[in-house]
């Protein structure tokens, strides 16, 4: 799947575009269903299993694997290493992205999604940890979309907008670390009312705590990941600049990567400690729990400290695509599996075919955009014109 | 029971969302909210239920709610558990409990909190616990999101799934449009054997407690509802105990706003202390940055230093000995010149 679209028009066919065009196409079937049939007619959430895979999976692991833009532009410009900054635009652009569709991703979810700014607007319910997630994340969105700005200004030729956008540089990190930090952790806290639905294991106080901590590790493997994606399908679109400071950006990140597994490896023990859970290890949710934590956060946080020490880039590779995956886990543990864990069977979720398929559509129209500006805006390289301008 | 747990929970929910950032949480505090003076509340005497489900169909008359589909007088439905849902504000569903022989018969519908985990969640207030007890909503700001569904520890709220753009969030209103009248609830009015009973919620206390002093082989001695989750305006009496009936006895006393005011009292030292250690940590690295370019100019100066003197030295050194070879040359020329002379003047002298 080499992109061969943008450097000759020969055909539509290439097999990318027949699977996205595939999945979009299926994608607004269910759209029409959905806002002509009601979330009924698509999905299978009930009055006890209110939220879904959308909000499990667009929303929370959404935001979560979004996290490299915030990691990636403290690091460079914030704690000064200036060595990585190359990851830099590739990790703002998905940001911005993901955090585009998150918000997208709502509109299918919230019963009136015209009435998504209405909290800010009409009546502010603060006392509402979702409030609280809905402000920031509307507010990051829109410092990812201004850090993001140079590449298109700069693709586009207007060099007096993008000077302009440049100097906001500073500012808008520090603003969207504050942002992350908040919101990040406020989904966590989202589940802090209810300790009578949520598995003990996985309920705890340090709820915030713990969604903050692994948002980093999540944000750290994506970059680790997603540039090896990128190297496969986009190697013609980077520069020498990228190119050589890539293995110095994996092998930082995933030694930095190492060190927050450990430190989530080590609060999540305190949590257990602390609520005196030790007793649940030994029934089936406990096993999980153990498979969680053991399998995606101690084992990926040995693996990337080994593939460091031996500079095996391939290691770390693979390790980055397990701590994603544990990512992922750890937030459909706390929104759907363990959560109505008291439920009997018959009254539990799981998610219609349609549903998933709606995720997909979304996951696919990121990676059309995000494949868009690749071959289009300098996010791999520096633009000739702009170069040390930074 | 785990009630003592719970409490526990919820104090280290407090303490540990607070001190792990390093702010005092307002969890807890030593304030705490017993409800409206006065305010109105509803008595269920599940001993005295009978099952007869009238007060659903009187629910579903004064709220005009959709028709069931089957009708109110057949009773075969209770034989299923059911839950509230969009088209039913309250249900009553039937218990078989060991200790009794005979069915037992609870009803179901919103509890109307003191402090409700519903009005707590949604970020646009849409729920309000009025002075007379009554928790209402208000679709006309209703996002739909559903976090109130989520929240609501009892599993009241419903919501309309199948309407596709203007989906509302139901539940049980306590009568609010009637009682603001003087009316009884519907529920309260079709009770045909006092198993309901409508009041001051101090009252309803004192007439629950009465009944268990009177009849305590009849009752359990709680009153559900007195304090669980901080306490509702809906409270029971039962028989059995209360998980046999259908109802969780592990919510716990503390009020849904006390679990997540911890992580909410962070958020102003976030946004006050994160951009100081943030411009900090940036100043840092910007000075060694500095200092580490500075180091880079003195030391390429140093070097450069360093290779000039070394070629001063190693010139002067060269002139020097050029200097001692010029000085050795003539001195050796001088010597035998010398020599000559005095071998010249031996040979004359022979
Ligand atoms: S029972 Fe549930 S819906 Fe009713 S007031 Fe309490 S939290 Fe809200
Ligand atoms: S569904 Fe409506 S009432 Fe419930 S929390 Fe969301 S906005 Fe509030
Ligand atoms: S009307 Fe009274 S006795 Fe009949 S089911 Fe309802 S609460 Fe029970």
């Amino acid at each position: 799947m080499s992109d061969k679209a943008t450097t000759a028009d020969k055909t539509l066919f290439t097999p990318f575009n027949v699977v996205a065009g595939f999945i979009i196409i299926i994608g607004t079937v269910i759209t029409i269903l959905r806002f002509t049939g009601g979330l009924a007619a698509v999905t299978n959430l009930s009055d006890n299993n209110p939220w879904g895979l959308w909000i499990g999976f667009d929303l929370l692991v959404g935001v979560a694997l979004a996290a490299g833009g915030f990691v990636t532009s403290a690091a460079v410009y914030l704690f000064g290493m200036k060595k990585y900054h190359s990851a830099v635009r590739p990790a703002v652009l998905t940001g911005f992205l993901g955090y585009a569709l998150v918000v997208f991703a709502l509109h299918y979810d919230v019963g009136r999604p015209w009435r998504l700014p209405y909290p800010f607007i009409m009546q502010s319910g603060t006392t509402s940890l979702l409030f609280e997630v809905g402000a920031c994340v509307a507010l990051y969105l829109t410092v990812l979309f201004l850090e993001f700005m140079p590449a298109p200004l700069e693709w586009l030729g207007l060099k007096r907008i993008r000077e302009l956008a440049v100097k906001l540089t500073l500012v808008l990190t520090i603003f969207g670390v504050v942002l992350s930090t908040l919101h990040q952790s406020s989904l966590g806290a989202l589940f802090l009312i209810v300790p009578s639905k949520l598995h003990p294991l996985w309920y705890s106080p340090y709820l915030p705590v713990y969604f903050f901590i692994s948002s980093i590790i999540a944000g750290l493997s994506m970059v680790i990941f997603e540039s090896t994606l990128s190297h496969h399908y986009f190697v013609d679109k980077m520069d020498g600049t990228h190119l050589s400071e890539n293995e110095g950006v994996t092998l930082g990140f995933a030694k930095a990567a190492s060190f927050v597994l450990a430190g989530y490896f080590i609060i999540k023990i305190i949590g257990i400690s602390f609520a005196d859970n030790w007793y649940l290890l030994g029934t089936s949710y406990g096993i999980w729990f153990l498979v969680e934590i053991l399998g995606f956060v101690a084992l990926p946080s040995f693996l990337y400290a080994v593939g460091v020490r031996d500079k095996n880039l391939k290691l770390i590779k693979w390790t980055s695509l397990l701590a994603v995956l544990g990512i992922i886990l750890n937030r459909l543990n706390v929104s759907l599996i363990a959560f109505n864990w008291h439920l009997p069977s018959s009254e539990r979720y799981f998610p219609h075919w349609m549903e998933i398929a709606i995720s997909v559509f979304i996951v696919t129209i990121g990676i059309v955009v995000f494949r868009f500006i690749v071959t289009r805006m300098p996010i791999f390289y520096e633009h000739p014109e702009y170069k040390d301008n930074h | 029971m785990s009630i003592s747990r719970r409490k526990f929970l919820g104090w280290i929910g407090a303490a540990g969302a607070g001190s792990a950032i390093g702010s005092t949480a307002l969890a807890g505090g030593n304030k705490h909210f017993t409800g409206y003076p006065g305010s109105y509340a509803v008595l269920h005497d599940t001993v005295l239920c009978v099952g007869c489900r009238l007060c659903e169909a009187s629910c579903n008359k004064v709220n005009e709610l959709p028709a069931p589909d089957k009708p109110f007088t057949d009773l075969e439905v209770l034989n299923k558990k059911r839950r509230t849902t969009a088209k039913t504000y309250t249900v009553v569903n039937k218990y078989e409990s060991a200790g009794k022989k005979g069915p037992l018969f609870r009803k179901i519908q919103c509890n109307h909190c003191l402090e409700p985990a519903c009005a707590s969640a949604c970020f646009v207030r849409a729920f309000s616990k009025t002075a007379v007890g009554a928790v209402t909503y208000d679709s006309t700001v209703c996002v739909g999101c559903r976090y109130c569904m989520v929240a609501c520890p009892f599993e009241i709220p419903a919501y309309e799934y199948d309407e596709p753009l203007t989906p509302r969030v139901m539940k049980c209103t306590m009568c609010y449009p009637r009682i603001t009248k003087g009316q009884l609830p519907g529920c309260v009015e079709a009770c045909p054997k006092e198993a309901l009973t409508y009041g001051k919620r101090e009252d309803l206390l004192k007439i629950a407690r009465a009944r268990i002093r009177k009849y305590p082989d009849r009752y359990v001695d709680h009153v559900y509802g007195e304090s669980e989750m901080g306490g509702t305006s809906w409270l029971y009496l039962s028989g059995v105990p209360f998980s046999e009936i259908g109802m969780r006895e592990d919510l716990g006393i503390t009020p849904a706003p006390d679990l997540t005011s911890g992580a909410l009292a962070v958020v102003p030292m976030v946004v006050g202390l994160w951009p100081v250690l943030l411009t900090g940590i940036y100043a840092i690295s910007k000075r060694k940055e500095k200092i580490a370019e500075q180091e880079l100019n003195e030391a390429v100066k140093h070097a450069a230093n360093e290779v000039k003197e070394k070629a001063e030295a190693k010139l002067a050194e060269a002139l020097a000995k050029a200097h001692t070879e010029k000085d050795a040359a003539v001195e050796k020329a001088v010597k035998k010149a010398l020599e000559e002379a005095a071998k010249s003047q031996a040979k004359e002298d022979s």
